[in-house]
């Protein structure tokens, strides 16, 4: 070994990396996320992944749809011919932050065996804990193509406001699909708005997609220990309980009483949800929430809304229903406040099940198709 | 340690290995590693205590070297420079404390200075008090190796070392409820430790060359084996340190060779291995069989990824320095037998067991007026030395319990391979090669269930994933 030969080792190595790292570049595998061994090698993730800590979720939060949805059981097997396929989209409530797989909304209706049209309910849970319109309507489009045979889209007041619309980190980093839904539905959102990232040609090269990279491989290491412990979030013994007590402040995201702004809100993206399902029925659903009672109860519901808005909300969503003939629940008040967990929206196991029930009524009216 | 220091240690070491000349060679390196033992020294949450204990690792060093050391060799004249060093480094780190950006050169604020000027004082006192008024007679060399036992043993012991702690936390003003085992992670302190015991062994015996106080002290402390070993023999390491330094391109490229190999090793397979790999936390939580073995294989490649790699990061950064430090690893799990195994994985510890305590204790009982049997005398050697290795690693049951396992299976393979061997040499070649197969996976697997006591923290949760992987949970 001489120092030419160490130099050229140097210069060989430097040039393969400079050379992978442009082919990277200009084939940019943005399908990379679909090559999964969930549903292979693993079981099938119960709900999205999605997680701070690693390390005790075994689950992380990524922006990949495909990487997102090929983990998921849904991409496990075509549909079958026996199964009544129900989707159920939503926040972090349908999710079911604190609520293990089997404990949502989902998890409820599948375990609860019922069959409608000669074929088994089998729910799955595309649930995703940040609160925007524009985010469930992202992965509404995405999962259409696994051929639900109803959407169950959850929804509360606090994903109409439209300064949330972008900010969700699945809407803001999966830039081309949201300009995409924008000009097919002409979504009242504006294609051009900063919050949606666009990757320059640094960020496509293989050190800019670093940690992207690093997180596609880590959700499939994490598919041991989700396979093995069948955990996907962290269970504390103990949080602190929603809020119940609130200082005199009514305003809502800038929003001052007496009149809600309903020009301020997302309806557009609502209705686009409504048509993008096309003959598919869909459910829609306002969730149920905390009505506290507490320190300036008559003011606030919960630690989310003053009362003077969402009572107006509540009203909109009823007249539009009507007039749109949308296959409207409004089960805001169903659960008491004891079922309700560590915010104004996350159910026990037992607040769940009345909600379950509600859906499960509603799920076997529907018409044969 | 982490990825940003490897890194710097990498660059350290190829710019001293570049400039480095002979004449401040041992200077350099006594300076750099100093230094390091308190760099690398984590935070601890006890005040003062993560600059106190690369300070007694300094300290200790000095007084075992001038106990070791023949009296008429103590010559004031050509080690004052290094006393000088080390007490300019402490005092200049203590520095660091009053100025008005941070070096991260220690782990915390450094004490007061006056503080430690009195520390460096008392040690000074201490090592003119030995230098003066004793010789180095075996008294003050069993003393010596009395007090590093005793305080390996403290530190190792949970329950004794939470007692230090809160006797510290108590005399610091801070909650001694908040007291636990890990308020004393010491830097290198195993091996900082054998090293002292093995100069002190080897003094005893009449067998240490003399060396001067920083040859010692660079050998002791050599910051590219401080957290993980290798844990070198002095005499081999003084002959590299002595040994005019030329790197060559074979040096280079060697050295380079091994750092990229330890690196990848170390960040590219343990660190991802040890997202999945079994821990007290998924070991209560897998709930099938065959989860529940691919969590134990997978530690079972992470420890020694992480543990080989972190070897060939010091080697290679010894080979920068023109130290060829010793191998640790040599294949381990692809040894057919668990004697193999022992003899290839941590080589430098069970060396260093092999040489201070097996042998001697076999030594002892075979030189007996009634020497006892000699199946007897493996058992007592082997089983008594891998329960010392198991509390090396840690003083809890659980690291008893690993120790007793490979003693046993030590014994056991003993007394097979005795029993099996005219057999075994009459076999064919073909026969051979199947059999050694099947040496191979079965001394892996023993191995890899061994590991349950090591990584699990109680005996409890190790009989649950035992069950579990058994399927009985």
């Amino acid at each position: 070994m001489n120092f030419s030969f160490l130099r050229n080792v140097l210069v060989k190595g430097l040039v393969l990396f400079l050379l992978s790292d442009l082919v990277f570049t200009a084939v940019n595998p943005a399908a990379l996320g679909k090559l999964s061994l969930y549903n292979h090698l693993f079981t099938g993730r119960q709900r999205f992944p999605f997680g701070e800590d690693s390390s005790q979720s075994y689950n992380l939060s990524l922006f990949n749809l495909d990487a997102m949805f090929a983990s998921h059981i849904i991409a496990n097997r075509p549909k079958p011919a026996d199964e009544y396929r129900v989707i159920v989209i939503g926040d972090s409530s349908t999710w079911g932050t604190l609520l293990r797989p089997e404990e949502t909304l989902a998890g409820q209706m599948d375990a609860a065996g019922l069959s409608i049209c000669g074929k088994a309910i089998r729910a799955y849970n595309l649930g995703y804990p940040t609160i925007s319109l524009t985010k469930d309507l992202v992965v509404l489009d995405y999962a259409l193509r696994y051929q639900p045979d109803l959407v169950i889209w959850l929804v509360s007041l606090e994903a109409f406001p439209a300064d949330n619309q972008l900010s969700s980190p699945i809407v803001a980093n999966n830039a081309a699909r949201v300009e995409g839904l924008i000009a097919r539905y002409n979504l009242p959102l504006d294609p051009k708005d900063p919050a949606l990232v666009h990757p320059g040609f640094w960020d496509n090269t293989l050190i800019g997609q670093r940690r992207s990279l690093a997180d596609l491989f880590r959700l499939q290491m994490y598919g041991v220990l989700w396979s093995a412990t069948g955990i996907d979030q962290i269970y504390p013994s103990d949080y602190p309980p929603a809020q119940t007590d609130f200082n005199t402040d009514i305003t809502y995201h800038k929003m001052q009483p007496p009149t809600l702004d309903s020009s301020q809100l997302a309806f557009g993206v609502l209705e686009a949800g409504l048509r993008m399902t096309g003959r598919t029925p869909l459910i829609l659903v306002n969730e149920p929430m905390l009505i506290s009672v507490g320190e300036n109860s008559d003011l606030r519901y919960n630690f989310l809304y003053p009362r003077w808005v969402y009572d107006q909300w509540r009203e909109m969503m009823s007249v539009r229903a009507e007039v749109g003939g949308w296959n409207y629940l409004d089960l805001w008040n169903i659960v008491p406040a004891n079922e309700f967990t560590n915010s104004a929206i996350h159910l026990t196991p037992a607040g769940e099940s009345l909600l379950t029930g509600r859906v499960e009524q509603t799920t076997l009216q529907q018409s044969c198709p | 340690m982490t990825l940003a220091l490897i890194l710097i240690s990498i660059v350290v070491a190829g710019v001293l290995g570049l400039v480095l000349r002979n004449r401040w060679r041992i200077q350099l390196l006594l300076g750099i590693s100093a230094l390091a033992v308190y760099t690398f020294q984590p935070v601890l949450p006890v005040r003062e205590l993560d600059f106190w204990l690369p300070t007694a690792t300094l300290a200790f060093t000095t007084l075992t070297w001038i106990i070791t050391t023949p009296h008429d060799k103590l010559s004031w004249k050509s080690n004052w420079p290094t006393a000088a060093i080390l007490c300019g480094i402490v005092l200049a780190l203590g520095l660091t404390r009053i100025q008005g950006f941070s070096l991260h050169l220690t782990a915390s604020r450094p004490p007061q200075t006056l503080k430690i000027i009195a520390g460096v004082a008392a040690v000074a006192l201490f090592a003119f008090l030995l230098t003066h008024y004793t010789k180095p007679n075996k008294a003050v060399l069993t003393c010596a190796l009395v007090f590093f036992i005793l305080l390996f043993v403290t530190l190792k012991v949970p329950l004794l070392s939470t007692l230090i702690s809160k006797g510290l936390r108590s005399l610091n003003q801070q909650s001694t409820s908040l007291a636990l085992a890990q308020d004393f992670r010491w830097l290198g302190f195993s091996y900082i430790v054998f090293r002292l015991l093995h100069t002190i062994r080897d003094r005893q015996s009449g067998r240490l060359q003399v060396v001067s106080l920083s040859e010692y002290v660079v050998y002791v402390i050599f910051f590219p084996a401080l957290t993980a070993g290798p844990i070198d023999r002095i005499e081999r390491f003084v002959e590299d340190l002595r040994r005019p330094l030329k790197l060559t391109s074979d040096d280079l490229g060697e050295a380079g060779k091994r750092l990229m190999l330890g690196l990848f090793k170390k960040f590219a397979i343990a660190d991802v291995l040890a997202m999945i790999a079994m821990n007290a936390t998924n070991a209560l939580q897998v709930h099938s069989v065959g989860w529940g073995w691919v969590l134990l294989y997978t530690y079972s490649f992470q420890i020694y990824f992480d543990f080989s790699g972190y070897t060939d990061i010091a080697i290679g950064l010894g080979r920068l320095l023109g130290i060829k430090l010793p191998e640790n690893f040599n294949a381990p799990y692809l040894k057919p037998n668990l004697t193999q195994f022992w003899n290839n994985w941590h080589m430098t510890l069970t060396q260093w067991f092999r040489a201070y305590f097996f042998n001697p204790v076999t030594r002892v009982l075979r030189s007996g007026k009634k020497p006892l049997p000699i199946p007897v005398i493996i058992f007592i050697s082997q089983v008594a030395t891998m329960l010392l290795i198991g509390i090396w690693h840690g003083g809890t049951f659980n690291f008893v319990i690993w120790g007793l396992w490979h003693g046993l299976g030590l014994f056991v393979h003993n007394r097979w391979s005795e029993f099996t061997r005219a057999p075994f040499a009459k076999l064919s070649a073909r026969w051979k090669a199947v059999l050694n197969f099947g040496g191979v996976l079965l001394t892996f697997n023993f191995i890899s269930l061994s590991w349950v006591f090591f990584a699990l923290p109680s005996l409890s949760s190790s009989v649950h994933f035992l069950r579990v992987l058994f399927g009985l949970a």
